[in-house]
C-alpha cells in the first residue's frame, strides 16, 4: 500500500531529481545517457553476428563444406564481432567511470545544497523537527539515493531500451510468438510487483522496528548504571526482548520476500521458455498463419530466435526487479530531502547594516579598518542618501506580543527600555517567557504585534546578520564545535589574531585552565565538549563572546551545578564581559539579579513587576515573596 | 586463527536456528544442481526443435523442463525462507546475548567500553554480522558450487574447449581480488570521514542558535563543503576503481565468446558435429556466463566478509568480557543494619593508574547517622560512596556494611538495602508512577505518593495535566533539572533502604526545598543512614558529621561548627557561599529548567 502511495506522487520527484542532476552536471549527464544508449545498442549487436556465425556453421555443416571454405566467412564475422566488443568495452568503461564521478558528485553537491539551505532555515524549523529526523536526511535518505542514481536509473534505462528493441524484433518475426513472451513476462512483472512490493513494505517496517529497538537499546545502555543501582536488570531485559522479537519478525519478513524473488523469477523464466518452445512447435505442426511485419511464415528459423529472445526478456525483468526496492526507497528519501529544501528560508528585508566607523568632528565616516566604533549604515530609499548612526546599545520594546503558533499568544504587551550600558534582568518560572523575549531581540522569531527599536531603528529594518553581529549571546547550554580550543574562541570573530583570542580567554578567566590542557590552545575538542567540564565549557563560551566584542549581550545563566570555585570564576568572567555593555540577563540566581538596573518579573508571558531590587523589595510583591522564599516559582 | 575464534564464540548464538542454518546450504545445493542441469535440457530441446521433431518429442522435453524448474523453484524458495529465518534469528539471539551480557557488566566494565560503543555494537555491528551470515550460508555456498557445476557441465559439453576457463578464471580472479584489495583501504579510510561529516551536521543542528547568533551560516557551510568534498574525492576514487569490475568481467566474457566461436566453429565443421553440435555450442556460452558471474559473486562475498569481520570482532569482545563484580559463592542475604566501615580502603579505576583515587580511608559510620561529604571536583567524593553498594570493588582494604564485608553479600540484597541517587541520573520513558516504581514495583499508589511527598515532588506532579500518569520522554527531557532530581530521590526512597546515598542530587533544587527534603527525611526515615554529597555547605550543615575530602584523602571529619573552627578547606567553601548569601540576604536560589 505504501508502495502505491509512493509511486503515485513520485512522478514529480523523479522529474525534479533528474532536473537537479542535470543542473549539477549539464554536460556529463547527457554524455552518460548517450553512452548508455550506445552501450545498449552495441550489446544487442553481438547476438546478431553470433547468429550469423552460427548460420554459417549450420550452412557449412549441412552442405558439408570444408573448414577452408567456411573460414573466411566465419572469420570476417568474428572480426566484426571483436570490433564491436572493443567498442562495447570502451563505452562500458567510460560509462562506469563517468557514472562514479556523476554519482559521488551529485551526492556531494546535494549534501552541500542541503546543508547550506538548512543553515538558512528559521529557528522555528528546528523547533518543529527532531534532530534525529533531520540527521536521517543526510544519512539514510542520501544513501538510498546513491543506490538509485548509480544503479537503478541506468539499469532501468538500459532495460527499457533493450525491451523496446526486442519487442520490435519480435513484431518483425511473429506477433503470435511475441504475444506469448509478452504475456509470460506480464506474469513475471506481476510476481515482481507482489513479492517485491511486499518486500519493500516489510523493509520499511523493518526500518521502523530497527529505530524502535535502537531506542530501547540506547535508553537501557545509557541508563545502565541506574539499572544496576536498582537491580532492574530483569525488567530491562524484558523490555529489550519485546523490541528484539518485533525487530526479528519484521526483518524475517523483509528478507524472506527479497530472498525468494530471484529464484521465483529465474524459474518462471524457464517456464516461459518452455511455453515458447511448445507454442512454436504447435504453431509449426498446425500450420497456423503467421502475423508479422516481415511476412515470414512460421518455421524453425522463426521459432529458434524467439527462444533466445525469451531468455533475454526474462533477463531484463530479473535485472529490473531488484531495482524496484531501491527506487521506492530512493524516491521516498528524495521526497523528504526535497521537502526540506522547499522549506522557506529565514526572510530578511533589512537594509541597515553594521560598519566600523571613525568619528571626526562629530561626523561618522565608514572605514574598512577595525575600530572601536560601530555605526549603523542607513541607506534611505527615498532620496538615495546614506546616513550613519553610532551603535549605542539602546533597545526598547513597545507593546510586543508574540506567538509561536498564530493565535496562541505567549508574550503579552511587553514594553521595556534597555538603555546603553544598563543591565536588565528577567526573572520568572519556567515557561514564563524569559528566553522567548531574548529570542525576539536577535530575531530568531518575528513579532506578532508591537515593535522593537534598536538605537531608534526598527529592528525589522536592520539586516539580520548585522543585528546578530551586534548582539553577543551566551546560551544556557554551552555548544562548542569540533576543533581546537583556539578555533572555538575565534568562532566569535573569524579574523581575530591568536593574541586577541588569548586576551579574550584571559578576560573570561579561561586562560589558566586552557594552558593546563595537554596541547594548550591547540587541544582538540569533541563537538559536545566531553573532554571539558561544564564550567570550562562555559568559560570558553564567555571567551568566544568576548572576542566578538559586541555592544549588547544576552546571557542565559547556566543552571547546572558546577563546583563553587569554578562558579566564582565563571561569574567573574561574566562580570568582566558585561562591563560597559547593555546586558539582558535571564537569571536563575538572585545574586546575579541584585545589581541590575531593571528587574522584570515575568509570569505567563506578562511583566507583572518591574523596578530595581530595592524598589521591588520595598513593594513587597511577587519578587519579595520569591526573595524571601515564601513562594516558589516552580 | 583469530577468525576461527570469532566464529566459535558467535556461533553459540545460533541455538534454535541451527536447523534452518543447516537446511539452507542443502536447499542451495539442490537449487544449484537443477540450475546447472536446466541449460543442458534446454540444449536438448533446441536440438529437437531444430531437427524438426514433432510435438511429442518437444512435449517430452518440455515436461522434464517444467518439472525441473518447479523443483529448482521449490529449492530456491525454501533456501530463501530458511536463510531469512536463520540469519534474522541468529541476529536476534546475538543481540539478546550481547544485551544480557551487558546487564551482567559492572560499572567498570561499562566504563571500559563506553555506552556509545556498546550501542553501536548492539545495532550496526550486529546488522553487519546478519548480512554476512546470510551471505555465508547462502551465497557463499552457491557461488563456488555454481562455478564447479557450470564448469563440469561446460567440460561435459565442450570438452577441451572448456579449458579456456582455466585461463580466464585466474585472470578474472586476480583482477577482482586486486580491485577489492585496492578499494578496501579506501572505503575504510572513507567511512570514518563520513561519520565525522555526519557528526558535524548533528553539531550544527544542536548549535543552530549559536551559529545564527554569530552569523556563521556561511562559515559553517564552507566548512561542511570541505568535509563533503573530501568524502567525494575518496569515494569517487574508490568507486572508479570498483567500476573496473564490470568491464573486466565483460572482457573475460567476450574473450571466451570469441574463443568458443573461432575454435568451436572449426571443431564443428572439421569433425562434422561429432565433437560438439550447435545446441551444445550455444549452451557452452550460457555456462561461461554462469561461471564468470559466480566469480563476481565470490569477490563480493570476500569484500563483505572482510568488512563484517571487524564488526564480529567487536561483538566477540563484549561476549567474552567477564564481569569484574560477581556474587560470592555463599552469599549473605541479610544486612543487619545501616552501619558502614571503611577499613584502610584504597581504590583506583584502572590497574595501571599512576596514583590511586582513594588512599588509606578509615571511616566508621553508625547506623542512622547523617553524613555530609564536601570536597572540590576530583576529590573522589563519588568514588568513595560508590564502593558501598559495590558499584566498584576496592583495590585495597575493605568496606563493611552492617559489620560484614560488602563482598560477602548477595549483590541484589546489598543494592536493595543501599539506595543510591547517582549524580548523572536518568529517568526512563514511561509514566512518572512507573519511574518511581523502579524502587519497588509492588508499591501501592499511597506508598508512591508518600515518597514523592518526602522528596517534595508531589506539588509539581499534582500540577501536571496527567498527574502521576504523565509520560516522561526518553532521557526525561520534559521535566526540569530540579524536578528530575526530586523524582530520582523519590525513586530511591521507595526502596526503603537501610542506607541512602545522595550524590550531588539536589544541585538543581533550590535551597529551601533542599532543606525541606532533608527535614522530611529526618522525620520519616530517622533510622536510615544518610550520606549526602553536596557542593553547597548549606546542604550538609545540619549533618551529624561532615567529611572533607581532598585529593582522595580525608582531610577532616567533624560537625559544621568544628570544621569552621579547624578546617581550612571547609572554611573557604563555607565563606565563599555565605558571603554570597549574605548579599542575597536569603538562602534562595531560583532554579530553572535546563531547557
Amino acid at each position: 500500500m505504501s508502495q502505491n502511495k509512493t509511486l503515485k506522487y513520485s512522478k514529480g520527484t523523479v522529474k525534479r531529481l533528474l532536473k537537479m542532476i542535470y543542473d549539477f552536471f549539464p554536460r556529463l549527464l547527457p554524455l552518460i545517457v548517450v553512452l548508455i544508449l550506445i552501450n545498449a545498442v552495441i550489446s544487442a549487436m553481438p547476438s546478431v553476428f553470433m547468429q550469423k556465425v552460427i548460420a554459417v556453421i549450420q550452412d557449412a555443416w549441412e552442405n558439408h563444406l570444408s573448414w577452408e571454405e567456411a573460414k573466411p566467412r566465419i572469420y570476417s564475422n568474428v572480426g566484426v564481432l571483436v570490433g564491436l566488443y572493443i567498442c562495447s568495452l570502451i563505452a562500458g568503461f567510460a560509462f562506469n567511470q563517468l557514472m562514479a564521478i556523476l554519482t559521488q558528485g551529485t551526492l556531494a553537491r546535494l549534501r552541500d545544497t542541503m546543508f547550506r539551505h538548512m543553515e538558512s532555515l528559521p529557528i522555528a524549523y528546528f523547533d518543529r523537527h527532531k534532530r534525529g529526523d533531520i540527521m536521517s536526511y543526510y544519512t539514510n535518505d542520501v544513501d538510498a539515493m546513491r543506490q538509485m542514481i548509480s544503479q537503478s536509473f541506468p539499469q532501468l534505462l538500459v532495460s527499457l531500451i533493450s525491451i523496446t528493441t526486442i519487442l520490435c524484433i519480435m513484431m518483425y518475426y511473429s506477433i503470435w510468438m511475441g504475444l506469448v513472451i509478452v504475456l509470460g513476462s506480464m506474469v513475471s512483472v506481476i510476481i515482481t510487483r507482489v513479492v517485491g512490493g511486499k518486500s519493500a513494505y516489510y523493509f520499511m517496517a523493518q526500518q521502523k522496528y530497527v529505530a524502535a529497538a535502537e531506542g530501547v537499546v540506547e535508553e537501557m545502555i545509557n541508563g545502565g548504571k541506574v539499572i544496576k543501582v536498582f537491580n532492574h536488570e530483569e525488567e530491562a531485559e524484558e523490555a529489550f526482548d519485546a523490541a528484539n522479537e518485533e525487530l526479528f519478525q519484521a526483518a524475517y519478513n523483509a528478507n524472506r520476500y527479497s530472498n525468494t524473488l530471484m529464484p521465483i523469477l529465474n524459474n518462471v523464466s524457464y517456464l516461459i521458455y518452455v511455453l515458447v518452445a511448445v507454442t512454436g512447435g504447435l504453431l509449426i505442426e498446425h500450420n497456423v498463419t503467421n502475423v508479422s511485419f516481415s511476412g515470414l511464415p512460421i518455421s524453425i528459423a522463426v521459432v529458434v530466435p524467439f527462444l533466445g529472445m525469451s531468455r533475454q526478456f526474462a533477463g531484463m525483468i530479473q535485472q529490473i526487479s531488484p531495482q524496484i526496492n531501491s527506487i521506492v526507497m530512493g524516491l521516498a528519501g528524495a521526497e523528504r530531502i526535497f521537502a526540506m529544501l522547499d522549506e522557506e528560508p529565514e526572510t530578511d528585508n533589512g537594509y541597515v547594516t553594521l560598519v566600523h566607523a571613525t568619528e571626526k568632528n562629530g561626523v561618522l565616516e565608514e572605514t574598512d579598518e577595525r575600530t572601536e566604533l560601530y555605526a549603523w549604515k542607513h541607506p534611505h530609499q527615498a532620496d538615495g542618501t546614506i546616513t550613519y548612526a553610532k551603535v549605542r546599545g539602546d533597545i526598547r520594546f513597545f507593546d510586543v506580543d508574540f506567538a509561536y503558533v498564530p493565535g496562541k499568544t505567549i508574550l503579552h504587551n511587553i514594553t521595556l527600555y534597555g538603555k546603553p550600558g544598563q543591565k536588565i534582568a528577567f526573572v520568572g518560572a519556567t515557561g514564563a517567557g524569559k528566553t522567548t523575549i531574548t529570542n525576539l531581540i536577535n530575531r530568531f522569531y518575528d513579532l506578532e504585534d508591537g515593535k522593537i527599536r534598536y538605537d531608534d531603528i526598527n529592528i525589522n529594518k536592520i539586516k539580520k546578520s548585522a543585528l546578530r553581529k551586534s548582539l553577543g549571546i551566551i546560551l544556557q547550554e554551552t555548544v562548542l564545535f569540533t576543533g581546537t580550543v583556539m578555533e572555538n574562541i575565534r568562532y566569535g570573530r573569524l579574523d581575530a589574531t591568536d593574541e586577541e583570542c588569548i586576551a579574550a580567554a584571559k578576560l573570561a578567566g579561561a586562560d589558566s585552565f586552557i594552558r593546563h590542557l595537554p596541547q594548550g590552545y591547540q587541544t582538540m575538542l569533541d563537538g559536545d565538549g566531553s573532554n571539558l567540564s561544564q564550567g570550562q565549557c562555559q568559560l570558553l563560551a564567555i571567551a568566544r563572546a568576548a572576542v566578538a566584542d559586541p555592544p549588547v549581550m544576552i546571557m542565559d545563566e547556566a543552571t547546572s551545578s558546577i563546583d563553587t570555585r569554578t562558579e566564582q570564576i565563571v561569574q567573574r568572567g561574566m562580570d568582566a564581559l558585561m562591563a560597559g555593555r547593555t546586558v539582558f540577563v535571564i537569571a536563575h540566581r538572585l545574586s546575579t539579579v541584585k545589581n541590575s538596573n531593571v528587574i522584570l518579573v515575568l509570569d505567563h508571558g506578562r511583566v507583572i513587576e518591574r523596578g530595581t531590587h530595592d524598589e521591588l523589595i520595598a513593594k513587597k510583591g511577587q519578587y519579595y515573596q520569591l526573595y524571601t522564599g515564601a513562594f516558589e516559582l516552580e | 586463527m583469530v577468525f576461527l575464534n570469532i566464529i566459535r564464540v558467535l556461533s553459540k548464538s545460533i541455538r534454535e536456528y541451527m536447523k534452518p542454518t543447516l537446511l539452507t546450504p542443502l536447499f542451495v545445493i539442490g537449487e544449484v544442481i537443477f540450475e546447472a542441469l536446466i541449460p543442458y535440457m534446454i540444449a536438448m530441446l533446441v536440438n529437437e526443435i531444430k531437427a524438426g521433431c514433432g510435438t511429442d518429442r518437444i512435449l517430452h522435453y518440455a515436461w522434464i523442463l517444467v518439472v525441473m524448474s518447479l523443483v529448482s523453484l521449490l529449492f530456491g524458495y525454501l533456501a530463501g525462507v530458511t536463510c531469512a529465518q536463520a540469519s534474522c534469528g541468529f541476529a536476534k539471539n546475538l543481540r539478546h546475548d550481547v544485551f544480557y551480557r551487558i546487564q551482567e557488566f559492572s560499572f567498570s566494565n561499562i566504563d571500559r567500553f563506553s555506552s556509545a560503543s556498546l550501542v553501536t555494537r548492539l545495532t550496526t555491528d550486529i546488522q553487519n554480522i546478519q548480512m554476512a551470515f546470510m551471505m555465508i550460508i547462502r551465497t557463499a555456498i552457491r557461488a563456488p558450487l555454481n562455478l564447479v557445476m557450470s564448469f563440469a557441465m561446460a567440460y561435459y559439453m565442450g570438452g577441451s574447449m572448456a579449458l579456456i576457463f582455466l585461463v580466464v578464471i585466474p585472470i578474472l580472479g586476480i583482477g577482482l581480488y586486486a580491485v577489492a584489495r585496492v578499494t578496501m583501504p579506501l572505503f575504510r579510510a572513507g567511512f570514518p570521514k563520513y561519520d565525522a561529516m555526519n557528526e558535524s551536521v548533528e553539531e550544527n543542528i544542536k548549535g543552530i542558535r549559536v551559529v545564527k547568533s554569530f552569523v556563521r551560516e556561511d562559515y559553517e557551510s564552507d566548512k561542511f563543503h570541505t568535509a563533503s568534498e573530501n568524502i567525494r574525492r575518496i569515494f569517487t576514487k574508490a568507486e572508479r576503481i570498483l567500476a573496473l569490475n564490470g568491464p573486466l568481467m565483460q572482457m573475460c566474457m567476450y574473450s571466451v565468446m570469441v574463443f568458443v566461436l573461432t575454435v568451436g566453429s572449426r571443431l564443428i565443421i572439421t569433425t562434422n558435429g561429432e565433437a560438439i553440435d550447435i545446441g551444445q555450442f550455444s549452451t557452452l556460452l550460457t555456462y561461461s556466463f554462469q561461471i564468470l558471474s559466480s566469480l563476481m559473486m565470490l569477490s563480493m562475498i570476500f569484500v563483505m566478509i572482510t568488512f563484517s569481520a571487524e564488526s564480529a570482532g567487536r561483538v566477540k569482545e563484549v561476549l567474552l568480557e567477564k564481569s569484574t563484580i560477581t556474587n560470592p559463592e555463599n552469599p549473605d542475604h541479610d544486612i543487619e543494619d545501616g552501619s558502614i566501615d571503611f577499613e584502610d580502603v584504597s581504590f583506583s579505576y584502572s590497574e595501571n593508574a599512576d596514583r590511586p583515587v582513594l588512599e588509606h580511608i578509615n571511616l566508621h559510620i553508625r547506623s542512622g547517622e547523617t553524613i555530609g561529604i564536601i570536597g572540590g571536583t576530583g576529590s573522589s567524593k563519588s568514588s568513595l560512596v560508590q564502593l558501598i553498594p559495590r558499584l566498584y570493588d576496592v583495590t585495597g582494604g575493605s568496606v563493611k556494611v552492617g559489620g560484614k564485608d560488602v563482598r560477602s553479600y548477595d549483590l541484589e540484597a546489598l543494592r536493595d538495602s543501599v539506595a543510591m541517587v547517582l549524580q548523572k541520573n536518568v529517568l526512563f520513558s514511561g509514566t512518572i508512577a512507573e519511574n518511581i516504581r523502579w524502587g519497588n514495583k509492588n508499591a501501592s499508589d499511597e506508598e508512591v505518593k508518600a515518597v514523592c511527598r518526602m522528596a517534595c515532588a508531589d506539588e509539581f506532579i499534582d500540577q501536571m495535566p496527567d498527574g502521576y500518569q504523565t509520560m516522561i520522554e526518553q532521557g526525561g527531557t520534559n521535566v526540569s533539572g530540579g524536578q528530575k532530581q526530586r523524582l530520582c530521590i523519590a525513586r530511591a526512597l521507595l526502596k526503603k533502604p537501610k542506607i541512602l546515598i545522595l550524590d550531588d542530587s539536589t544541585s538543581a533544587v533550590d535551597t529551601r526545598t533542599d532543606a525541606k527534603i532533608r527535614q522530611e527525611m529526618r522525620n520519616y526515615i530517622p533510622s536510615t543512614t544518610k550520606i549526602i554529597i553536596a557542593q553547597r555547605t548549606s546542604s550538609v550543615e545540619d549533618a551529624d558529621r561532615i567529611i572533607v575530602l581532598d585529593n582522595g584523602k580525608i582531610d577532616a571529619i567533624g560537625t559544621s561548627e568544628e570544621l569552621l573552627r579547624s578546617n581550612e578547606i571547609y572554611r573557604e567553601v563555607y565563606f565563599s557561599q555565605h558571603h554570597q548569601e549574605r548579599e542575597e540576604e536569603s538562602p534562595i536560589a531560583l532554579q530553572e529548567a535546563a531547557a
